[in-house]
């Protein structure tokens, strides 16, 4: 008699649920061990044979041109340090993380490695060596990237950054996350690289995803239904939506993330809260938060070339965007841009939820909140909240039927109010107005009774907010 | 431009002249040159308020000069120096007299006169301010004790710097706790020189070369 034969019903059950708990077991301990060994180092000599060849002029202005596109310095380049030298400490849930040396050094930038290892970084996340890079740095997004476009940022980085001597950091990230197996984990469970793409322009190399999204996308009635598959219409939302998705890597921010940071579906910009910080990227797909199907087209590019449209000016997070990529964008591509968002399906604006703080509670904030605003906003955003004109031009964007003031998530509202901003210098709005913090004028209370006011009054409908709201913002602030 | 500078106002004053001066200094009249190293100081990391970086983080180099000139042209009057604290001692007040006058040579510390200006309002070139190589000094006086105090502190830490050679952290780490004491006390006692005395206005110039090379003044 077998020991499975004198085992009970019951003990055969767990017996057999074991198995397939090991078997299982051993098949992802596999998967792990081929993620982690897959990536051998390419940065011998035989495959660096690009590092040899002078590029053209040409190849590396379009990369210099698509450095700006992904804004690699806002995270490369520490404040007032050497450009592209890395050792920027990004916070994230997990612990700090520095960035790298991305110069041209050979020994503490990237000048060892070739064409081949640049590409399976942006493409696949892997260092040279092979290593797991952490998905601080956007691959999820950089796996869309195009070998043209990804040889045109090599060319730019071994050609015409000058090489800095500046050892990387070590992450700071606790145990696990410091490991390659949580990082193989997190790629099994998180990260598709996407097909391999030489080059966007030519229609005839064009296999991956991008192309199904934006045919998708246009068939939303957005954008109506005449448009053909091969329509200059369908092409510029392509090239839209590959910026939106590569280099542009807007879903990093835009997109919501999972509880190990990965974002839930990187074609979804449906808005989010931006971990370690006190800001939220709203939804570029929500006609109450930041989706821009309604809205002229010029504004679209208006907004992200200058920073400011006749109803919106950009702060925090994104006038850092448009500081250091958006107004460098070329027309064509930032016409692109907005096409492609204003393909995005958009969801209508919701009924309000100003019923949901009480009917006793607001009255009393309100009034509290006419008076301060009287007294501190009226000089500058007008009695009714109808913004501020200077020489006939939009100063300030009216706050009444203003969403960014309406908006559900308040985080950046309160966040602007506390700390203050300038929208950001750019070739079209060199000399930006700004908003004075009032974190140490105004205290919790008086802040609220604000908040709720200005989403309450000329027509605006919105919740109040509370002083305990602000004091949880209050402390991002001073830290 | 006084609309586009409103948001400075909630802090350095309706005019440049500020309200909880212990915090935020007055720069009404400061030198351009000296702002507009602050304010470049403050985007690119020398200097760590995250109020004021978050403020500055974006604007252009030609933004950030023309609103250094905008707060210099500002031409306001002073307040009178803040009373004494009580109990501070005579001894203490003639300590920080000397060091502000004389410097102290024996520990290589240059007397505060020899850079800030003989009238410690600071130095501002007539000629096109802050730029070319002509020092663009701040003024001394008319700031709250506890501002001075607290400055020399952030030198002495390394908070605050200033481009290399940076003469002002050098020289303020050779400071104890009982000369910045003394220091920022004797500053913030004396008022600011009337029309007779000169005015409150920087000085055109130091009589003398500085004692030593200093990066942040170019």
């Amino acid at each position: 008699m077998t020991r499975w034969q004198r085992w009970s019903p019951v003990q055969r059950v767990f017996a057999g649920l074991a198995a397939f708990l090991t078997l299982d077991f051993l098949i992802i301990c596999a998967l792990i061990a081929i993620e982690l060994l897959a990536g051998k180092a390419i940065n011998t000599p035989a495959s660096g044979q690009n590092n040899t060849l002078k590029p053209s002029q040409d190849m590396i202005q379009r990369g210099a041109y698509l450095a700006k596109v992904g804004n690699c310095a806002a995270c490369h380049t520490a404040r007032g340090g050497a450009a592209y030298a890395g050792g920027k400490a990004i916070a994230t849930p997990f612990g700090t993380v520095y960035t790298s040396n991305i110069t041209p050094d050979p020994v503490s930038g990237i000048g060892s490695w070739s064409a081949d290892a640049f590409y399976r970084a942006l493409h696949e996340g892997r260092s040279f060596d092979g290593r797991l890079l952490t998905p601080a740095f956007p691959y999820p997004n950089y796996t869309h990237v195009t070998r043209v476009d990804s040889d045109a940022l090599y060319a730019y980085f071994m050609h015409d950054v000058a090489p800095v001597t500046q050892p990387n950091r070590v992450h700071d990230l606790p145990f696990p996350y410091n490991t390659q197996v949580a990082l193989a984990v997190w790629r099994l469970l998180f990260f598709e690289k996407a097909d391999e793409v030489v080059d966007s322009f030519n229609q005839n190399t064009t296999k991956n995803t991008t192309k199904n999204i934006a045919t998708q996308a246009i068939n939303t009635p957005a954008s109506g239904q005449n448009e053909g598959k091969n329509s200059p219409q369908t092409a510029e939302i392509e090239r839209g939506a590959y910026l939106v998705r590569g280099l542009g890597h807007c879903s990093a921010c835009h997109a919501g993330r999972n509880a190990l940071g990965a974002s839930t579906n990187d074609q979804l910009l449906s808005g989010a809260l931006m971990p370690m910080q006190d800001w939220y990227a709203p939804s570029l797909m929500a006609a109450d938060q930041a989706g821009v199907a309604h809205w002229p087209r010029q504004d679209v590019v208006a907004l992200l070339k200058t920073g400011v449209a006749p109803n919106a000016s950009m702060a925090g997070p994104m006038a850092e965007v448009v500081a250091g990529s958006t107004q460098f964008w070329t027309d064509a591509d930032l016409q692109a841009t907005a096409a492609y968002l204003q393909s995005l399906p958009e969801t209508p604006v919701k009924t309000p939820a100003a019923q949901a703080t009480g009917p006793t509670q607001k009255p009393l904030l309100f009034d509290r909140g006419a008076e301060l605003f009287a007294k501190h906003c009226a000089t500058c955003h007008g009695e009714q909240g109808q913004g501020m004109k200077v020489e006939g031009n939009v100063a300030l964007p009216a706050l009444a039927g203003n969403r960014a003031i309406t908006m559900t998530n308040t985080a950046n509202l309160v966040r602007i109010i506390l700390a203050g901003g300038y929208a950001p210098s750019t070739a079209g709005n060199p000399r930006p107005f700004g908003m004075p913090p009032f974190v140490h004028v105004l205290n919790e209370s008086d802040i609220a009774a604000v908040t709720t006011y200005i989403r309450n009054a000329w027509g605006n409908q919105a919740a109040a907010v509370s002083a305990a709201d602000i004091v949880r913002q209050r402390k991002g602030v001073l830290r | 431009m006084a609309k586009r500078m409103q948001a400075c106002t909630t802090c350095h004053g309706a005019e440049g002249r500020t309200a909880n001066e212990a915090y935020f200094p007055r720069i009404a009249g400061k030198p351009a040159g000296y702002l507009y190293n602050q304010l470049h100081n403050f985007r690119d990391g020398r200097r760590h308020y995250g109020l004021m970086v978050g403020m500055v983080e974006h604007l252009s180099d030609a933004y950030l000069l023309e609103m250094a000139q905008y707060f210099a042209n500002l031409d306001l009057p002073y307040g009178p120096p803040k009373p004494l604290k009580n109990g501070t001692s005579p001894a203490t007040l003639a300590r920080g007299k000397a060091l502000v006058t004389q410097g102290d040579k024996t520990r290589g510390i240059p007397a505060c006169v020899a850079c800030h200006g003989a009238a410690l309002m600071g130095v501002a070139p007539a000629s096109q301010p802050g730029l070319g190589n002509r020092p663009s000094m701040p003024a001394l006086l008319g700031l709250p004790r506890d501002y001075m105090a607290g400055q020399l502190g952030a030198w002495q830490t390394g908070l605050r710097r200033a481009h290399a050679p940076d003469c002002m952290g050098r020289i303020a780490k050779l400071l104890t706790p009982d000369d910045v004491d003394a220091l920022a006390t004797w500053l913030a006692s004396r008022p600011v020189p009337s029309a007779a005395q000169g005015g409150a206005k920087p000085a055109d110039g130091l009589p003398a070369p500085m004692p030593e090379a200093c990066g942040g003044v170019k």
